[in-house]
């Protein structure tokens, strides 16, 4: 199932985070193995982008550690390694989709070679020449998932990716992220939508700034008696609240 | 900070200016109207076209290119490209140095054809050489860029990056000894115009377009106009947060 190498790809530890005066995330500890696709769910509004941020290392934490890959996150090293994208699509929306990454390659120093792979990756072979403003908002995503794959980065931190696909592009995109872990990268990716953590080897179940559990889709399925996975989180929640 | 990144940025920059025409024609349009505007107002008064019209060469793209870089600033920051950017092997320094090539050259070139205009068509001269009022128009540009930089950082929305202009320019306009001498200024005026930038910038030009000998003040005036443009920039670049809240 999930390609192991070696140690954690993430490790967390007492994660607390502020935003707005608000306690967004809760002391949280966590560690996220490498090689595989860790699902991170919950709620909208959860903090699962506040907790991508302070992996990604933009994000002003209050107190704890976050180390990415061994490293502190947000290290200036860290740069090469880690690709991130986020919710709403970070492009150019005035340039054309190859401009995009013409531009994001010669950040990161990859050539036109790579370029022409990660527009294949995301099946948008043909869009090449067209403004990233006119394309449609699946497409306008793919756009910002290719500009982060450019570097093959050993860690994809991909914030609800999946947004506004139909059935058919999230399968081939499920796809592309089991390919690439199947290749040694690391993928963390978030999502609202619980019929995606059956996609998923490992599972972060968050809600209101605190992880409630780190499992596996086969092993919450066991523990709740739910073969749905939407209900087997509920019953989580539930359990949860009961012995609060 | 890398040549290659900084270049990349500069060519970004470029190729979104090129995918706006409209911007373009407004950048070269709008300076020789006015310039024309101005001509045809002192029409009866060819000293005072000079005194005013040859130096507004030099400022044009001082306000202009301000006005650019704040909302393509205010712009990055808020479709979120320069998150992702500060998440990536960028410097600072590159996005600036970027910004500051791609802007200068598009200086460069409306000073080239606003001068053109000026100077064959509407009768200006240089006595001290139309090469100078172009390099002193891009050295005011770069200083413009390096405010609006800084001051995008201040604002949300574009209503509010709009609006700095008049806050920040105008009173510099006002001050700076183009609409009046200012020696004839109150004394408490006079002191204000001596801490704002333009007021350097625009003695420069003036010295730069008038007959007379260029004379010391005029390295005084581009020692500041180059000491305001590194500081705004690093004013700017203090702006530039790699991790926020």
């Amino acid at each position: 199932m999930c390609a192991q190498v070696g140690d954690a790809a993430i490790e967390i530890e007492d994660l607390h985070v502020v935003r707005g005066g608000r306690s967004v995330l809760d002391d949280i500890s966590l560690h996220v193995a490498s090689g595989c696709v860790t699902g991170l769910l919950g709620p909208s509004g959860c903090g699962k982008s506040t907790l991508m941020r302070a992996i990604v290392g933009v994000q002003i934490v209050e107190s704890g550690r976050v180390t990415v890959l061994g490293d502190q996150a947000g290290s200036p090293e860290l740069r090469r390694r880690v690709g991130y994208v986020t919710q709403a699509p970070s492009v150019y929306g005035d340039l054309s989709v190859s401009e995009n990454l013409r531009y994001f390659a010669a950040i990161v120093g990859v050539g036109r070679e790579r370029i022409s792979q990660v527009i294949e990756t995301v099946r948008l072979g043909g869009h090449e020449h067209q403004v990233v403003g006119s394309l449609s908002g699946g497409e306008c995503s793919r756009v910002s998932l290719a500009t982060a794959l450019l570097g093959d980065p050993e860690l994809l931190v991909l914030d609800e990716p999946t947004v506004g696909l139909d059935p058919v592009l999230r399968a081939e995109l499920w796809g592309t992220f089991h390919e690439l872990a199947a290749a040694g990268s690391t993928l963390l990716v978030s999502s609202h939508v619980m019929d995606e953590a059956s996609e998923c080897d490992e599972l972060l179940l968050m809600r209101e700034g605190e992880l409630l559990e780190q499992t596996t889709p086969e092993r919450l399925r066991a523990r709740t008696g739910e073969h749905d996975l939407g209900r087997a989180f509920l019953a989580v929640i539930e359990q949860a609240t009961a012995t609060a | 900070m890398s040549a290659r990144v900084t270049l990349a940025t500069a060519r970004r920059v470029l190729w979104q200016i090129r995918r706006d025409p409209r911007t373009l024609a407004l950048l070269l349009a709008v300076p020789i109207v006015l310039l024309t505007l101005m001509y045809f107002v002192y029409e009866n008064r060819p000293h005072t076209f000079q005194a005013i019209g040859a130096p507004m060469c030099g400022l044009f793209p001082f306000i202009i290119m301000f006005l650019i870089t704040s909302i393509a600033m205010l712009r990055e920051r808020t479709n979120g490209t320069l998150e992702r950017l500060m998440s990536l092997p960028i410097a600072k320094g590159d996005l600036l140095a970027g910004y500051g090539i791609a802007f200068g050259l598009l200086a460069a070139v409306q000073a080239v054809v606003v001068c053109f205009v000026g100077f064959i068509a509407l009768g200006l001269n240089a006595p001290h050489g139309a090469w100078l009022l172009g390099l002193l128009a891009v050295g005011n540009a770069v200083l413009g860029m390096a405010l609006g930089l800084f001051v995008s950082a201040f604002a949300r929305t574009e209503f509010q990056a709009v609006q700095f202009m008049p806050a920040i320019i105008y009173p510099q306009l006002l001050l700076c000894g183009l609409f009046i001498a200012r020696s004839e200024m109150a004394a408490p005026l006079y002191s204000v115009s001596r801490a704002l930038p333009l007021t350097y910038a625009f003695d420069a030009l003036a010295r730069a377009t008038s007959p007379r000998p260029l004379g010391s003040g005029m390295a005084v005036d581009v020692c500041v106009i180059f000491g305001s443009t590194l500081v705004a920039l690093a004013l700017g670049a203090l702006t530039l947060r790699r991790r926020t809240p």
